[in-house]
């Protein structure tokens, strides 16, 4: 057990994962010499070498479509996306190559890809750098898509990824990369499609997942002072979604509220709104709720400023009134 | 001083041309002859030149003043430009106001050669607006952050002024790194496709964060652009007279129907990508001090001095003229306001938008909240 930042987690994640199987590779944008412009890959491409941890020329749809051509060969190709809003020019690729290759081959070829994507706002960045595009890949059938918000989880999670045959999209929440936490390389941890129950409670679940579950945290503190327990999902992956947990949670609460960063229409929370509107119905005491971004680009740093500080707060007070 | 700039090789028996690229003034400052480009710039006067080295130190005192402001919280984030004065103002010199730029986000001395005003250069790193002017003020539009997107804007602008039958240019400003993008490629085949009157300019700064040139290109950039029908020029970045040179055949070729060309300034990125990078990881210091030596600034000051324009008496007003600007500058930064929370969801789109509408609603009656 060492304890270790997430960028530091995921850094030793893939020192474990390049170390295990030699057909994992490495590649990205900056990645070598520089270790990423988040220091994740800091010091592997000086043991493991240019071949296998690669600086790619400056071009996303190459990176995914050079890995695409690795899987076919034989390889587990892990590619660093820059940033979230950076990931576009490889869209193409992932959509239509990297989530339908193994249906369109009838399963012949396999896409064991992993995607890395820091992604999510706070940290005061300039347009492009704040994005949460998980919903596009969440949408599109082929792809797992999964996110962390602990060390622990970061380090797991990213070798149970890479070691999926399936191509996995890795959301990483960029504004916990300094986050830190125990991390035991060797622990046998929960699976990366099924939620965790952070933080049990009896009056309301609040579901959610990467940056917003410090967040989530922090409001189920501030309404246990109120009076009011909060049982805090993280969902850890967006696809398939563990409604089962979820579900479960519900039917105990009777009370459902998600949050996440990205914008409303279309997210991840109507998707779960939704299922569990069905699937709880005769529970449930009050319609879900979605406490999300706005349908607006991702702000300026100083707008951000505003809407960050207030959304614990903003959580708190619509939870309240859910309750009382 | 009215004469013109002269034309000469200095010493006898010293190669008249360089052969690795156009270059009219070498890093010591001598002029050198070149058949094919000194006609370009045969008109420029010393006066000119002193106004262009005028230029030179107030876009690079504007950037020293920058990173002295993210230094000291002012700013989230500065992307530096030191070292590429000569290819920014060199070329944006020359453009006319009906032309049109698109840039990415390195290009503040082409953006103040256009007009931008001093705050709006900084609106955006200092985190209080989405962009920093109104293209349309200044021919130029806010720079591009996706790498290479804006080369395929440039030849759509262009294409337009065409079947306008105007004689505008547009200009495409992007990096070394860029060129490996897909839009960058897709961008050099439509306009030679459709004739474009683009110019791709390209500032080979030698670095794409910490990624050498030579992993985007095993041979000069610039001979890449014959292979999609453009014509291209390779010259001395750090030489402004050359820069000017160029571009004015580039735009020639355009207004006379001649269609795209792709000039490669040769030049190198002096300070950190941005204000957020550590150099010291991948920047070999030797190689970076053999590039000071090649300043741009400096071969235009020791010309000038031998051509007897730059006095002491000019060299100080200069200077005092950058130190003026760079005051105004920080006070137009400090003085920037931050937006009102509910402009947030200003210009999502042109029209009213119902879901918008209706955000906007809940998002105005939940802050009110807090006055009760
Ligand atoms: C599509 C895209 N991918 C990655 C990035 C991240 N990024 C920003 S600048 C940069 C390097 C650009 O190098 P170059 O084109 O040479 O321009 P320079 O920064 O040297 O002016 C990278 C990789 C980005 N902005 N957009
Ligand atoms: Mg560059």
């Amino acid at each position: 057990m060492t304890e270790l930042t997430l960028a530091k987690a995921l850094g030793s994640g893939l020192r474990r994962a390049l170390t295990d199987d030699d057909k994992v590779v490495l590649l990205g944008e900056d990645i070598g010499k520089l270790g990423g412009v988040f220091r994740v890959t800091d010091g592997l491409q000086r043991d493991f070498g240019p071949d296998r941890v690669i600086d790619t020329p400056l071009a996303e749809a190459g990176i995914i479509g050079m890995a695409v051509g690795l899987a076919f060969r034989g390889y587990r190709p892990v590619c660093e996306i820059q940033f979230d809003g950076f990931i576009y020019p490889g869209f193409d690729q992932i959509v239509a190559q990297v989530a339908k290759l193994h249906y369109r081959t009838a399963g012949n070829v396999r896409m064991p890809l992993t995607i890395r994507v820091p992604y999510g706002g706070g940290i005061g960045a300039v347009e492009h750098h704040s994005e949460s595009p998980e919903a596009y890949f969440a949408h599109t059938a082929g792809l797992r898509v999964v996110t962390c918000s602990t060390p622990q989880d970061a380090h797991s999670m990213l070798r149970e990824a890479i070691a999926s045959d399936d191509p996995v999209l890795f959301f990483e929440p960029k504004r916990r990369y300094w986050t830190k936490g125990d991390v035991d390389e060797d622990a046998v941890g929960l699976p990366m499609g099924k939620a965790r129950v952070v933080v049990e409670g009896t009056d309301v679940t609040l579901v959610t997942y990467g940056p917003l579950v410090a967040t989530a945290l922090d409001a189920a503190v501030a309404a246990a002072d109120d009076g009011i327990s909060i049982e805090v999902i993280d969902l850890r992956s967006l696809s398939p979604v563990d409604f089962d947990t979820v579900a479960a949670s519900v039917q105990k609460t009777g009370r459902l509220v998600i949050t996440h960063e990205a914008s409303e229409s279309g997210g991840l929370g109507a998707e779960i709104a939704a299922t569990l509107t069905d699937r709880c119905f005769y529970y449930l005491e009050s319609a879900p709720v979605r406490i999300t971004g706005f349908d607006v680009p991702y702000p300026a740093a100083s707008w951000r400023i505003i809407s960050c500080q207030i959304l614990t707060a903003f959580l708190m007070g619509l939870i309240v009134r859910l309750v009382v | 001083m009215s004469t013109t700039v002269p034309a000469k090789a200095q010493k006898t028996g010293e190669k008249k041309q360089n052969p690795e690229f156009v270059q009219l003034l070498d890093p010591q400052g001598i002029r050198l002859a070149d058949d094919l480009y000194d006609p370009w710039v045969s008109d420029v006067t010393g006066d000119q030149l002193a106004s262009l080295y005028e230029d030179l130190i107030i876009v690079r005192r504007i950037d020293t003043e920058a990173t002295a402001l993210q230094r000291q919280g002012e700013l989230g984030l500065w992307p530096p430009l030191l070292g590429q004065e000569a290819a920014q103002v060199g070329s944006a010199r020359t453009l006319r106001p009906d032309d049109f730029v698109f840039s990415s986000y390195r290009e503040n001395a082409v953006a103040y050669c256009r007009g931008v005003k001093l705050p709006d250069l900084v609106r955006v790193w200092r985190g209080t607006a989405a962009s920093g002017w109104d293209p349309f003020s200044v021919g130029m539009a806010t720079p591009a952050v996706i790498i290479g997107a804006q080369t395929l804007h440039a030849t759509g602008y262009a294409v337009g002024c065409k079947m306008d039958g105007a004689d505008s240019v547009a200009v495409a400003y992007f990096g070394d790194g860029a060129t490996s993008e897909g839009d960058v490629s897709e961008a050099m085949i439509f306009a030679a496709s459709f004739k474009a009157p683009v110019i791709f300019f390209c500032q080979n700064n030698q670095w794409a964060i910490s990624e050498p040139v030579g992993l985007q290109a095993q041979r000069p950039i610039a001979d890449r652009a014959p292979g999609f029908g453009i014509p291209s020029i390779r010259v001395d970045g750090n030489d402004v007279l050359a820069v000017m040179a160029a571009t004015r055949s580039a735009l020639d070729r355009a207004r006379n129907g001649g269609g795209p060309t792709f000039i490669e300034a040769v030049t190198y990125r002096r300070g950190p990508h941005t204000t957020s990078d550590d150099p010291s990881r991948y920047v070999d210091p030797v190689v970076a001090k053999e590039w000071e030596a090649r300043d741009p600034i400096m071969r235009v000051e020791a010309f000038l001095r031998s051509e007897g324009v730059l006095t002491d008496e000019l060299a100080a007003s200069i200077q005092d003229r950058a130190d003026q600007v760079a005051a105004e500058f920080r006070a137009g930064c400090l003085g920037l306001k931050n937006p009102e929370p509910l402009s947030v969801f200003d210009n999502v789109y042109a029209t009213e938008h119902t879901g918008i509408a209706r955000q906007k609603s809940q998002y105005k009656a939940y802050l009110e909240g807090f006055d009760k």
